[in-house]
């Protein structure tokens, strides 16, 4: 095949068998590939593609945690949780200058989550709906991110390996203060472990989710394997999830609301009831219940910060024209 | 109970534009921001609980600090005014931090021989954020107030709805007479100065206040105050006596 790619950002190349087979090479080699070295277009383009979700995802679950910053019950839980969504919106920032290292700007992709280009987690579009929530969020969704970063870490994208590194630190942060909110509420007063197990029982499936289709339903799966940006498969990545939460699970004495859960003693690790597909369809294509709530409130801050980002600007510009008469 | 009354007062001040700043989280003019805010937030929030904590402890009666904050009502909350006033758009929120800042660097750093350790203990951190605030919010105002025609023009109402409350910060309140805390009089020429120096690049004049609004110090308050409140203790006063 003979088709069009880029090196690095700009400069045109030939993506001959030769070329494709020399960059193989390279990844089975375990080598990075930094910012300015040749990459085939399609390397390039799933990056991107990849790189831009995750910023958005990060970006746009500031969100439903923000939802419970103005209400959080106690001065110390206020504080980790605005720190904690503060954390989320660098993840924001590193990914995004990880994608910017490919080609694309921050603007480009800004544009591209407000009109319905990019896609983000759709995890982000179900509702939090209590204060157990926050805790909920933590312990599975920031858990199950975990899954899904930690081999990102060895990504064979340098910027996107670095980012990753950092990010994981700070999101297993977020996993364990997650899960002491959901132990303090399940150790707390009647209402308390209620809410925590409600909360378990609407966040359980939509965190299954987040690892994506089947391995036989996922399209991007093998070429993104054989370019060692994906390590393990999505079934993989959801079954060393449920192993590791139905334990804590357990221990904080509530229910994964799933009633085919078993132990399998033969393959080593849990067996689950089905998931609902046609869910996960619905909410991945844009009709999560929250879904347009969020864009709506991207776009918001986006439109009202318009005239703040031109002043600004506007003002650096006339520092300059100034700084040039003076010289 | 004086000194009680005082330190509330600060601690009231601290959490009330804390919690202000926190609600721009995720909703900023550029992600930059969304980080810079909350960052604002979390040294105002961290200086309340420490107040708050030894307000509690002044008071002897066993409430936590969060008894404090999530237990009174807005005709007991002691901020001032200034501190409560909404965020309206992003000119108002910078605006409204580098007023309070301006006062309370000056005020922190006097603070810092106070012959209370636990005030002075406080000042030693919150210098170095308020220099900041300054700083940060400082920089917005002069962009916005030279930046484009609709930013002056936005910079410019924020100073006329805002000054009104400036004149506040430098009431004593229940700090008159106490020689642990610094007089609040004695603030007002250094942060005309700021203001002036970081006005004279915004090209913004301060204006003469002839009819200032106080009160916040006797529980006179606006109504957003009301509504923070009820957002903010929610969740706590929904619960009682339960461990978050
Ligand atoms: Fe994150
Ligand atoms: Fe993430
Ligand atoms: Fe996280």
């Amino acid at each position: 095949m003979y088709s069009q790619g880029l090196i690095g950002a700009d400069a045109r190349t030939d993506e001959t068998p030769e070329f494709l087979e020399a960059f193989q090479n390279r990844i089975d080699a375990e080598e990075k590939i930094e910012p300015n070295d040749a990459m085939p277009e399609g390397y390039r383009r799933t990056l991107v593609r990849q790189i831009g979700q995750h910023a958005h995802s990060e970006i746009v679950g500031m969100l439903p945690e923000g939802n419970w910053i103005t209400r959080a019950p106690s001065l110390r839980r206020k504080a980790a949780l605005l720190a904690k969504v503060q954390d989320e919106g660098g993840h924001g920032l590193y990914l995004y200058a990880a994608a910017e290292t490919l080609g694309v700007s921050r603007e480009e992709m800004t544009e591209e989550l407000l009109d319905g280009r990019a896609k983000y987690s759709s995890i982000f579009n179900y509702p939090t709906l209590s204060w157990a929530d926050i805790g909920t969020i933590g312990w599975l969704v920031d858990g199950a991110a975990i899954m899904n970063q930690i081999p990102l870490c060895r990504c064979s994208y340098g910027p996107y390996a670095r980012a990753m590194i950092r990010v994981c630190k700070e999101e297993s942060f977020h996993q364990r203060q997650g899960y002491e909110i959901v132990m303090t509420l399940a150790q707390g007063t009647p209402d308390q472990k209620a809410m925590a197990q409600d909360s378990l029982n609407r966040w359980w499936w939509p965190s299954l989710m987040m690892f994506g289709p089947h391995d036989g339903d996922s399209v991007h799966g093998d070429q993104s394997m054989a370019w060692k940006i994906k390590r393990f498969s999505n079934d993989e990545l959801r079954q060393k999830f449920i192993d590791a939460t139905v334990p804590q699970a357990e221990y904080l004495g509530l229910t994964i609301p799933d009633p085919d859960l078993k132990w399998n003693e033969e393959k080593g690790g849990y067996d689950h009831g089905p998931i609902d597909w046609d869910e996960f369809w619905r909410v991945v294509k844009g009709h999560g219940p929250m879904a347009r709530d969020r864009i709506k409130a991207r776009k918001k801050a986006w439109d009202d910060g318009a005239w703040v980002r031109e002043a600004a600007l506007a003002h650096a510009e006339k520092r300059k024209a100034r700084k040039l008469v003076a010289e | 109970m004086a000194l009680f009354d005082a330190v509330l007062e600060l601690a009231d001040d601290h959490l009330v534009l804390g919690h202000r700043l926190s609600e721009w989280c995720g909703h900023a003019p550029m992600l930059e921001e969304d980080l810079a805010l909350p960052n604002m937030a979390l040294d105002l929030i961290g200086t309340a609980r420490t107040l708050y904590d030894y307000a509690a402890q002044l008071e002897g009666e066993g409430r936590s600090e969060d008894d404090m904050a999530y237990l009174r009502g807005e005709r007991e909350y002691r901020n001032l005014l200034l501190c409560e006033r909404p965020n309206e758009d992003f000119a108002h929120t910078v605006l409204r931090q580098l007023y309070f800042a301006a006062f309370m660097k000056p005020y922190w750093e006097a603070a810092l021989s106070s012959s209370d350790e636990v005030i002075a203990g406080v000042a030693g951190k919150a210098v170095k954020e308020m220099a900041y605030h300054i700083r940060h919010a400082g920089e917005w105002v002069i962009r916005l107030g030279d930046g484009t025609d609709e930013s002056a023009r936005r910079m410019k109402d924020a100073v006329e709805a805002l000054h009104i409350y400036t004149g506040e910060l430098f009431e004593e309140g229940a700090a008159e007479g106490i020689d642990a805390l610094p007089s609040r009089a004695a603030i007002q020429p250094a942060w005309e100065a700021t203001i002036d120096e970081i006005f004279g690049h915004a090209l913004l004049s301060r204006p003469v206040v002839q009819y200032p609004q106080t009160g916040g110090r006797v529980g006179k308050h606006g109504e957003g105050l009301g509504h923070l409140l009820a957002e903010m203790q929610s969740v706590y006063r929904a619960h009682p006596g339960a461990t978050w």
